[in-house]
């Protein structure tokens, strides 16, 4: 099943995209579109994952990648358990290393792992037996969030999105979302643009295979989709930004900096959104427009994709 | 409108270089012909071979207004740059409230409307001068204002600095930032040497000044953002920007017209007068300066219009407020340096016209055919003496008083305006 033009797909994690190749993206993105549809999703025969057990390690608080991953293993029957160690044994001084030889000693199949830190799902992939997957570490990579964007804009362009435009716009420095991205929209074929404040670019971007922008106006300038990125609230206070307000008129997405892009033009938010700061609501809730919902919705489905490659990986099915 | 002429005069337009006799045409508020051809028409002003330049635009003027009128409002401010030949002043931020916010640029500019002579505005570069966090500068920008400052006290925290540098950027905005190191300079009231020692004063080195030039240099190259060192006083930051435009770095700098005719002895007696703020250094510095106006490192020459009451001045030389009022003085003063042969009157008329103007992106400054007529009128040898008495500022605190002066403003116009004429006298 989770093979492509003859490759079998063999990772035993998933790190970050740059640990993939051209076919073993497209092997994880044909098992998330077969999981898009509902009757394959919610079907009662939850055999793939049966027997396995998935942990769900979350040193960050999340609501929508945590839910969506629990919810991605249930549907593909292994057990789920959901460790917020956020607010257990990392407050009482355990280190990530003694976390993760705790852990191993349960013996979990699928590990998934957000941090604040960049590297530390890669730290922990190397002390644990099982199978990690990043949910997102710190400014570094959300591999999930990557490919949950590219089937989106699949189902998008009807199957074919090499070659269009787009732009990724607001936070990038701070945003493992965009650099994720960024590698691969590339690997698929995208024009990729950056645009934001310098603040919020990093000063050597140009060199991720993206196009730097500094103003909305040029760097829509015949995007087939705007992809926003959201602004952290203490970042807006004169620290890398003067204001919101001052945000919002140079790069937050209204109708006129849309009007920028190509006619038709598709947006993105991987969210949450800060409508009024990065977005406007009229763009946020306009399901011509906006495949802002489709997002959290191709979310389970890739996901569900992802841990079905990694299973099958793990059993040798190839 | 009417049409005025302006005739025989020597016209000096320092960005072409000119410097022949010849008529200048005005009508509309604009040059509408320049040159020995012209053949006059409408009323007409002789000049008696008087020079005619660009009126100078000064880009460090500090007024009261709003939160201290009492110093300066912005309309006596006019007044007095009316009658030094300036035509556009640049009014710091550092006022009460501070200029941070697009509501107070428009507030100066409807201010600057009623007065005769371009009134230009510089935003803050932090809310409340804090040095901390980032002003709209991008929104203030597009209501006209001109550069962005963080007035006398400067960024001291570097990663700010960098960011305001990279976020300006973006906007092409210029950003002003004093070059004194903060823990180097604090307490300081003179310059840090044998002289200022022997009178017990707390005095800041050269060093305090060259540390920010450096990093602000560094960080300029960094973020690629437009940078303009504010006010420099002494040689080792001459040298410090001399090396960084041989390096091809664009930077720009000003000094204080008080630092090119001042040096340390001027405080002299414990005159608070001459307490400003960078310090009056050593005579080498001042030649350093005057060398680097002549060569072209030094960009901008101010007046750094600073009034003070006499209450913030009659005090122990420590505890008075630094500054000087220089509006009217700066052009004579510049002309006193050039009749001493220390200073090159082209270079100089450079610094107070056509390089402000390029870097404030502003029409005037240049005497050309559809420039605006700012233009001011000065006879270069006439001899006078200095009297704060006779200041038309609100607060007379100079230290040039009873000094003898060489060169005066003798007419000024602003939009083809007469707003100031003393051939009459």
């Amino acid at each position: 099943m989770a093979s492509s033009h003859g490759y079998p797909f063999e990772k035993r994690h998933c790190l970050s995209i740059a640990d993939f190749h051209r076919p073993d993206i497209e092997s994880l993105l044909s098992l998330g579109e077969h999981y898009l549809d509902l009757s394959v999703q919610k079907s009662s025969e939850r055999s793939v994952l049966a027997g396995k057990t998935l942990v769900n390690l979350f040193f960050e608080n999340s609501t929508r990648t945590q839910k969506s991953f629990e919810l991605a293993g249930r549907r593909l029957g292994a057990d789920v358990i959901n460790m917020n160690v956020a607010n257990s044994s990392v407050k009482k001084g355990e280190t990530l290393l003694d976390t993760a030889a705790t852990l191993n000693a349960m013996n979990p199949d699928i590990l998934v792992v957000r941090h604040g830190a960049s590297g530390a799902p890669a730290l922990l992939s190397q002390k644990v037996e099982c199978s990690v997957i990043n949910a997102g570490d710190g400014m570094h990579e959300h591999p999930t969030q990557a490919l949950l964007d590219a089937l989106t804009l699949r189902q998008a362009f009807n199957g074919d999105f090499g070659g269009i435009r787009i732009a990724i716009c607001g936070d990038i420095a701070h945003s493992r979302v965009a650099r994720s991205n960024v590698q691969l929209l590339n690997m698929l074929g995208c024009d990729v643009r950056l645009v934001g404040p310098p603040t919020l670019i990093p000063s050597n971007a140009d060199r991720w295979g993206a196009d730097v922008f500094h103003d909305m106006e040029t760097g829509l300038a015949g995007c087939d989709v705007v992809m926003m990125l959201r602004l952290q609230l203490e970042r807006m206070n004169g620290a890398f930004v003067p204001s919101k307000r001052e945000y919002f008129h140079f790069y937050g997405l209204d109708r006129t900096k849309l009007g920028f892009a190509k006619p038709g033009a598709l947006v993105m938010h991987p969210g949450p959104m800060n409508r009024g700061v990065e977005i406007s609501s009229d763009i946020a809730d306009d399901p011509d427009i906006s495949l802002i919902t489709q997002q959290v919705e191709t979310g389970v489905a890739m996901r569900m994709g992802i841990l079905h490659a990694l299973s099958d990986a793990q059993d040798g099915i190839a | 409108m009417t049409t005025l002429t302006l005739t025989n005069a020597r016209i000096i337009d320092p960005e072409t270089g000119r410097d022949e006799p010849g008529h200048i045409l005005i009508d509309g508020g604009q040059i509408s012909g320049i040159g020995p051809a012209i053949s006059p028409q409408g009323d007409i002003l002789d000049v008696k071979g008087a020079i005619a330049a660009p009126g100078l635009i000064d880009m460090r003027v500090l007024t009261g207004e709003p939160g201290a009128e009492n110093r300066e409002s912005i309309a006596s401010a006019a007044q007095a740059a009316a009658i030094g030949g300036v035509t556009s002043i640049v009014i710091m931020p550092d006022t009460n409230p501070v200029i941070d916010d697009m509501s107070l640029v428009e507030y100066i500019q409807n201010r600057g409307r009623e007065t005769d002579i371009s009134v230009l505005v510089a935003g803050a570069l932090t809310k409340k001068l804090d040095g901390k966090t980032l002003t709209e500068i991008g929104m203030m920008s597009e209501r006209g204002a001109v550069m962005f400052s963080n007035g006398a006290t400067p960024i001291a925290d570097s990663l700010i600095m960098r960011r305001i540098l990279s976020y300006s950027a973006r906007f092409n905005a210029l950003v002003s930032n004093r070059c004194k190191d903060p823990a180097l300079t604090n307490g300081a009231c003179a310059h840090e040497s044998d002289f200022s020692s022997r009178l017990g004063l707390n005095g800041s080195p050269s060093t305090a000044e060259r540390i920010m030039v450096e990093r602000d240099i560094a960080l300029a190259e960094l973020t690629g953002g437009r940078l303009l060192i504010d006010m420099i006083s002494s040689e080792d930051a001459v040298n410090a920007i001399r090396n960084a435009k041989r390096r091809d770095i664009e930077i720009a700098s000003s000094v204080s017209i008080n630092h090119l005719c001042l040096n340390e002895i001027d405080i002299g007696d414990y005159r608070t007068f001459a307490k400003l703020d960078p310090p009056l250094r050593e005579e080498t510095d001042r030649l350093a300066l005057l060398d680097a106006v002549n060569d072209g490192t030094i960009d901008v020459v101010v007046s750094a219009h600073d009034p003070r009451p006499a209450g913030e001045k009659r005090l122990p030389f420590a505890e008075a407020s630094p500054g000087a009022v220089g509006l009217e003085l700066l052009l004579a003063a510049g002309l006193s340096q050039v009749a001493d042969d220390k200073l090159d009157l082209m270079a100089f008329l450079k610094t107070v016209t056509i390089n402000p103007a390029t870097l404030l992106d502003l029409p005037s400054g240049r005497l050309q055919e559809g420039a605006p007529a700012d233009i001011v009128i000065f006879d270069p040898s006439k001899p006078w003496v200095c009297n704060s008495d006779t200041l038309s500022s609100k607060s007379n605190n100079t230290p040039f008083d009873t000094r003898r002066m060489t060169g005066k403003v003798m007419a000024t116009l602003s939009a083809g305006k007469l707003v100031h004429n003393s051939f009459s006298e």
